[in-house]
């Protein structure tokens, strides 16, 4: 396979979903694990870890629907349809989010911030686990009719491979989620999420081989080109030491070493994915001829050269700001008069 | 129930609910350049708690214009997918950029906005405050693009044969400028400015009405009013310029606007007000002032103007919904720059602070831009149809094929249920936040770390 435009924008594609999955995958962990904290003052705290970024979090989706759309329309126009139900729920999921982090601390009623507080965590745990669906059935395989059209049904999406990478992607959000929040405490609280960690990476742990090993077993399509370039596997490695390395980080009190391994090891997930994929962006089952690929799916070579041109002007921007907002908001979160 | 139906319902019923935001962010935006930049250059205590609590109630609006916002990127996949393949090559691209240039700008330097105050320099903040004024304005270009290219497409060609048919870009600038794109962008640009002005100077003229943070809320209505008249004014100009372009790429639409039905009217009237009758294809119960509409487009009260009869029945939109929603735009119009040169007026004679009546309407006025936005959306969206890309592909060609009635009633049905919570909690969460007021600054608070 050459390196055509198609590929580049595989690629791009790929970056910002693995961006998403990286940036808003804290802040769904956190979400998910928010029930755990008990006092109010732990709960503003969780949620003001995550309260000035979360939202440009979400934006890598907005962003990675959006590029998908301006390049590979049909598998937008394909997914988005195909999958109806289960990306209205989505939705959902992610303005309760939005709405339940806005509105919690703005009154002071017990009730009112415990709802908030459900809402937040329970719209956090769907949504990682719908997004973790979504992506077991494009690695699995849909059905896809000859005018690219879905033909399955909503319930045949939740078959078991589909669920368990969604528990997976909920787990992994966990782990990752957990070593976000031990890296903005201090105090108590540090501790006691300290004290999550090793539960989290386990329950990841559990959900990583199993999910492996169902893809190896009864997912050959994704494993195929690691077989044919074992190379490769070089990726499958450092994913591993990528994981294996985290507990010893936090062992020796390094969370951010640690944070920075949880990163690495998402990075190299999407990267094993976006490689067991190729060519194909959604995988079609039974038929695999039907498969949306990287060159039936995609726009013109005109509208990608475009896009390329728009991406090279805005990704280093993008880059750049979301850096410096980081940085700005580096070191342990303090509650203020500002703060949700 | 009709699939077709519910679909166009679910995303008239989403967008119409989404664009109650956006616009208030991008005027309030500029409004808070203006005053955080005013603090910067006086140091007055007033203009930095002003912008804080201005900022506070931004950061409100803004986080319900996002919930809301991540249904549209995504509708146009899951409702409109077989449009999505037809026009992703030219439209996807203008959404892929919205979200690169603007989203990311604006929710980045947002964060700072809302929680820098004490992690970065007054300037810096300053300096964020611009960005996400820029990225709410960028965003309306981008989506502006989009949109006008369904009102009137240029910049492509179709490739493939009936299904497999779909426009590919030709011209990336001409898909950008086509013939629409500038005159809208400065209407919707100039409407927004008016929405947020309106909205600050309601939540003012309050305070003076309540006798409480008085001296904040005659120095907000100041800066608020100002931009009020001279956008009131401009968009006068920028209606009456936008007008023009619809009669000349999209007559029957502005056939529809006016309610012209003889195929070639010369000295064509302006109708003021009246009733369409659809069935007779004439105006009812209508005042009319002969040769005024020739005049308005083409200069000259003899000229030609096209009516609805030129086209095929099955090619004009729904004539009395884009008649009355025009209509009703266009007399809020009115009544916004009637009630900013009344209050220019006041102003000047130095009585605007004590003129309850006039304080009064403003507090009522919030409504009006928000009016006049839905309305002008609805005449220019209802005046596209039957097409979703105009001469190009029928919005009944364009729904996803997938997607059964039955579930797009649910989704509706969710939706409505679930906006209507939102925005009952905005209401009330805006009016404690405007009840509880500003943070009045004292002496030993003014600094900018307070």
């Amino acid at each position: 396979m050459s390196l055509d435009l198609n590929v580049v924008w595989y690629v791009l594609v790929g970056v910002l979903l693995t961006g998403y999955a990286i940036l808003d995958g804290f802040d769904l962990g956190v979400g998910a694990l928010h029930l755990f904290t008990k006092t109010d003052e732990e709960r503003r705290l969780a949620i003001n870890s995550i309260g000035p970024v979360w939202d440009g979090n979400e934006v890598w989706l907005v962003t990675g629907g959006g590029a998908l759309f301006a390049a590979f329309p049909h598998v937008y126009a394909t997914i988005f349809s195909g999958f109806y139900l289960a990306l209205v729920l989505l939705l959902f999921g992610l303005i309760f989010r939005a709405v339940a982090i806005e509105f919690r601390s703005k009154q002071p009623m017990g009730w009112w911030r415990q709802m908030w507080d459900v809402s937040f965590s329970v719209s956090s745990i769907v949504s990682a686990l719908l997004l973790g669906v979504a992506l077991g059935n494009v690695a699995w395989g849909i059905p896809l009719a000859p005018d690219h059209e879905f033909a399955g049904t909503f319930l045949g999406l939740l078959h078991p491979y589909a669920l368990l990478v969604g528990f997976t992607t909920v787990a992994l959000f966990m782990m990752h989620g957990s070593i976000y929040l031990t890296l903005k405490t201090e105090g108590a609280l540090h501790d006691k999420v300290r004290s999550w960690i090793n539960n989290t990476i386990i329950f990841f742990i559990i959900c990583y081989a199993t999910t492996t090993m169902a893809t190896l077993l009864y997912v050959p399509h994704m494993v195929a080109i690691f077989k044919d370039h074992p190379a490769l596997f070089v990726v499958a490695l450092a994913n591993m030491l990528a994981v294996a390395n985290i507990p010893r980080e936090i062992y020796h009190g390094r969370d951010f070493n640690a944070f920075l391994s949880s990163c690495a090891a998402m990075a190299a997930l999407m990267a094993l994915f976006g490689l067991g994929m190729l060519p194909n962006l959604v995988y079609s089952n039974p038929n695999p001829d039907l498969s949306l690929t990287i060159y039936n799916a995609a726009s013109s070579q005109k509208t990608l050269g475009i896009m390329l041109v728009i991406a090279l002007i805005g990704v280093p921007l993008v880059l750049a700001y979301t850096a410096s907002i980081y940085w700005v908001f580096r070191g342990k979160v303090k509650l203020e008069a500002h703060s949700y | 129930m009709d699939g077709l139906l519910l679909a166009r319902i679910q995303f008239a019923w989403t967008v119409a609910f989404h664009y109650i935001f956006p616009p208030m962010t991008i005027g309030l935006g500029l409004l808070l350049v203006v005053m955080e930049g005013m603090y910067l250059k006086t140091k007055k205590p007033l203009y930095h708690a002003m912008t804080r609590f201005w900022v506070r109630v931004f950061g409100l609006i803004f986080a319900v214009g996002v919930a809301s916002g991540i249904v549209m990127e995504f509708q146009f996949g899951t409702n409109w997918s077989t449009y999505s393949r037809y026009v992703g090559d030219v439209f996807g691209s203008a959404l892929a950029a919205e979200g690169i240039f603007a989203f990311f700008l604006e929710s980045g330097f947002l964060a700072i906005l809302l929680f820098g105050w004490d992690k970065v320099s007054p300037r810096m903040h300053f300096f964020s405050t611009v960005m996400v004024s820029l990225g709410s304005m960028f965003s309306a270009v981008w989506i502006i693009v989009a949109n006008s290219w369904q009102q009137t497409p240029a910049g492509f060609h179709v490739v493939g044969e009936g299904a497999m048919a779909r426009a590919e870009v030709t011209d990336f600038w001409q898909v950008v400028f086509n013939p629409s794109t500038v005159d809208r962008l400065v209407h919707v640009l100039i409407a927004a400015f008016l929405t947020g002005s309106f909205f600050v100077l309601s939540v003012s003229a309050f305070y003076l009405l309540k006798k409480r943070h008085v001296e904040f809320a005659k120095a907000s209505m100041r800066i608020a009013l100002v931009l009020a008249i001279t956008a009131s004014l401009a968009q006068l100009v920028s209606g009456h310029s936008s007008a023009q372009v619809v009669a000349e790429h999209q007559p029957a639409k502005l056939a529809a606007f006016e309610g012209l039905y003889p195929e070639t009217s010369e000295g064509a009237p302006l109708t003021l007000f009246g009733w369409v009758d659809e069935k007779e294809e004439k105006v009812k119960f209508g005042v009319a002032v002969p040769g005024l509409l020739s005049l308005l487009i083409h200069g000259n009260s003899g000229a030609p103007v096209t009516g609805l009869r030129s086209f095929r029945p099955e090619d004009r939109p729904p004539v009395n919904l884009v008649f009355q929603s025009y209509h009703a735009m266009v007399a809020i119009g009115m009544a916004i720059l009637l009630l900013s040169l009344a209050s220019a007026l006041y102003w000047w004679r130095g009585k605007l602070f004590e003129t309850r009546w006039l304080l009064w309407a403003w507090v009522g006025a919030v409504v009006l831009p928000h009016l006049a936005n839905q309305l002008g959306w609805m005449s220019a969206e209802v005046g596209r149809q039957p097409w979703i890309v105009q001469g190009l592909l029928r919005t009944s060609e364009g729904l996803s094929k997938v997607v059964s009635a039955g579930e797009t009633l649910t989704s509706l049905i969710l939706f409505t249920l679930v906006y209507v919570l939102l925005f009952v909690l905005f209401i009330y969460l805006l009016d404690h936040k405007i009840k509880e007021g500003p943070v009045e600054a004292g002496p030993e608070k003014g600094g900018h770390r307070a």
